[in-house]
């Protein structure tokens, strides 16, 4: 079974302007132990997808579907029961880590008290532990650090203790939302390690997503592309790189910077009130056909591995091969 | 660098230290530099290397401590308050705070121009589609655009003064990635079909690769490396640009899990206050590095290198 299973996830938020959908049947399974990242550009609802699995959407925001954790429902658990699973099973770290901080509280006292409520450890075991949470993220000396303040602290630092403080609590699942956002190149890089080593270590399973495809490259197993909605490709991340199958996928990784020429994708995200029957990709797409824009493909296998699938109507059981993208190295270009 | 004549931004000596007594902080350090006209110069480094506050005193935003700047042969201050050159412009690492939400896009565009209303007008949607946005953004308000035409935007502003140098201080950071590269190509096609100069501030070097002619690595406050591009890329001396390169996520995954620690020691900016500033991060550093600032020597063709240990350090070679 599944660690996390998410079903037909939709999330829609009223506005004055009407209601709007953000997230449109997303389906995805996370298995103990394996890092999934959710990519794609502002406005594909990858975070609030994020936030529908934690019970976090703001209260003009609703979800529909399904989502599992270890088999127990969590759209429709109560506040006490959802409040048991956050922190102790399911780790967040959210993009904003100063908001997460508590300027008043040393950051050893913080991550002391999640370990001190969800692994039941009297205060100067809580503290010890700590202070060995912070090492493990790199936050050095651990002993020193654990007596400062966050607010003289770098940007780093701080998702490294925003970090810490989701880990506290030794959870099975880790959901971060670009957990390397406007860090340095070397400090992204360390925080990356950092959660490899405790997937490796600890077993611990996480979900990051990011709008960089090549920052999550190298943690991944699997990938899912998000577009306007909907996950439109989905595999390992070898399958992802050498065969996108999908034109976005293979549009976003020709967008990717030192990867030779760069080829923007050209226009801008679709407005989620006004998306039409078919392929919301299919303006932007150099390969729509006619049909594109008329229905929408349902997520078909695609080449490579087992769960290789695109939202694509060229991989269409009858859509005629020569049509279809992934030829020449997941480049698709003019 | 072209010719015999002044560059169009010249750097000598300049150093910015914030703060007083055993508080102060030297933001620039120490720092020479020079952009020939048409000439494109990337500045990478961490947060806090100050690579920012250079590009603010660049422009006169902010004035040096000591040191001297000319910009076209002039200084970008006069007493004490900027007096920026319509040469040089700057664009932001947030376009929608850099515009302002009461003002039209045309407005904003045209503010420091002086035009009738009705060559404003003409002028703005030139402007705009030389940006490549759409004339019937001229009437819109910065809150219903995207960070991409805000930025876009801000862009226009900026060349509405026909500058010939351009600071740009992260210009793509807050974008998306496909817009990041839309924004890329606009600013590589200004670059090299009008010659456009720029002073490109980022700290992600894949992008910085993509429009710079040369590459300043910037380390507490002074450049440790500054070369042409694909120099720097090919053969970097320094061990903090070996260490920003390794950073680069690799363009196709390999099979195996790829990270790896980033291999310095301490903390992310940690600086030190005598020899070199590198010195409690370098894992090459020896005894020397702790007592004598190294200056920048040459390493080949304009490749220029601040370190003493160069000689002994293991062949570079890209993961």
């Amino acid at each position: 079974m599944a660690l996390l299973a998410v079903a037909d996830l939709s999330v829609s938020f009223r506005t004055p302007g009407g209601v709007l959908t953000a997230v449109r049947g997303m389906s995805f399974d996370v298995q103990a132990g394996e890092t999934v990242a959710i990519v794609g550009e502002s406005g594909s609802g990858k975070s609030a997808a994020l936030l529908a699995i934690l019970g976090l959407l703001p209260s003009n925001g609703h979800a529909a579907g399904s989502v599992r954790f270890g088999g127990q429902e969590l759209l429709t658990a109560g506040a006490a029961a959802l409040g048991r699973v956050r922190g102790r099973q399911i780790g967040m770290v959210f993009q904003d880590a100063s908001g997460a901080l508590n300027p008043t509280m040393t950051v050893g006292a913080q991550v002391a008290e999640v370990a001190a409520r969800h692994l039941d450890l009297g205060p100067r075991a809580a503290l010890a532990y700590a202070r060995a949470v912070l090492g493990a993220v790199g936050l050095e000396p651990p002993r020193r650090r654990a007596g400062e303040y966050p607010g003289r602290w770098s940007g780093g630092m701080r998702r490294r203790a925003a970090l810490a403080i989701a880990l506290a609590g030794r959870p099975r699942l880790l959901l971060a939302d670009e957990p390397t956002a406007g860090l340095d190149a070397t400090v992204a890089r360390a925080v990356l390690d950092r959660l490899d080593r405790l997937r490796s270590e600890a077993g611990m399973a996480a979900v990051l997503v990011s709008h960089d495809l090549g920052v999550v490259a190298s943690v991944a197993d699997r990938v899912l592309i998000a577009y306007a909605g909907r996950i439109v490709e989905q595999g390992s991340v070898g399958d992802i790189f050498a065969r996108a199958a999908h034109p976005y996928t293979a549009a976003l990784l020709g967008a990717l910077p030192g990867r030779g020429v760069l080829r923007p994708i050209p226009g801008g995200t679709p407005d989620p009130r006004y998306l039409g029957p078919g392929c919301a990709f299919a303006a932007r797409c150099h390969q729509a056909v006619r049909g594109c824009a008329l229905a929408e493909p349902a997520a078909y296998p695609a080449p490579g591995e087992d769960g290789h699938s695109a939202r694509c109507w060229l991989w269409h059981p009858d859509a005629p091969a020569p049509l279809r993208p992934g030829r020449g190295g997941g480049h698709v270009g003019p | 660098m072209s010719g015999p004549e002044a560059p169009l931004l010249l750097v000598e000596n300049l150093y910015r230290h914030f703060g007083g007594g055993s508080a102060t902080v030297a933001a620039v350090d120490g720092v020479s530099c020079a952009i020939g006209r048409g000439e494109a110069l990337g500045l990478v480094g961490e947060s806090g290397s100050g690579k920012s506050t250079l590009g603010r005193v660049v422009v006169g935003l902010d004035a040096p401590t000591s040191g001297r700047v000319l910009v076209a042969g002039l200084p970008p201050r006069r007493r004490g308050r900027p007096a920026l050159p319509r040469q040089v412009q700057m664009v932001f690492q947030d376009p929608a705070a850099a515009l302002d939400p009461r003002r039209s896009v045309a407005a904003s565009v045209t503010e420091g121009l002086d035009l009738s209303r009705r060559q404003r007008e003409r002028r703005a949607v030139e402007l705009l589609e030389a940006v490549g946005l759409p004339a019937a953004t001229a009437g819109r308000f910065p809150w219903a655009l995207s960070g991409g035409q805000c930025q876009r935007v801000a862009l226009a502003r900026a060349l509405s003064m026909q500058p010939r140098l351009l600071v740009a201080d992260e210009p793509l950071a807050a974008l998306d990635a496909s817009t990041a590269a839309q924004m890329l190509l606009l600013l590589q096609g200004l670059h090299r079909a009008q010659g456009l100069a720029y002073l490109f501030i980022a700290h992600d070097l894949t992008m910085v690769r993509h429009l710079a002619d040369r590459i300043a690595v910037m380390y507490a406050g002074r450049f440790v490396e500054v070369a042409p591009t694909e120099s720097l890329w090919g053969r970097p001396v320094h061990p903090y640009t070996r260490a920003l390169l390794d950073a680069v996520p690799p363009p196709v995954p390999p099979v195996s899990r790829a990270v790896s620690p980033p291999g310095l020691l301490g903390e992310p900016g940690a600086r030190s206050a005598v020899g070199c500033p590198f010195a409690p991060r370098c894992p090459h550093a020896v005894g020397r590095c702790r007592v004598e600032a190294p200056a920048l020597r040459a390493f080949g063709p304009d490749h220029l290198a601040a370190c003493h240990q160069a000689e002994g350090l293991p062949p570079w070679r890209l993961r």
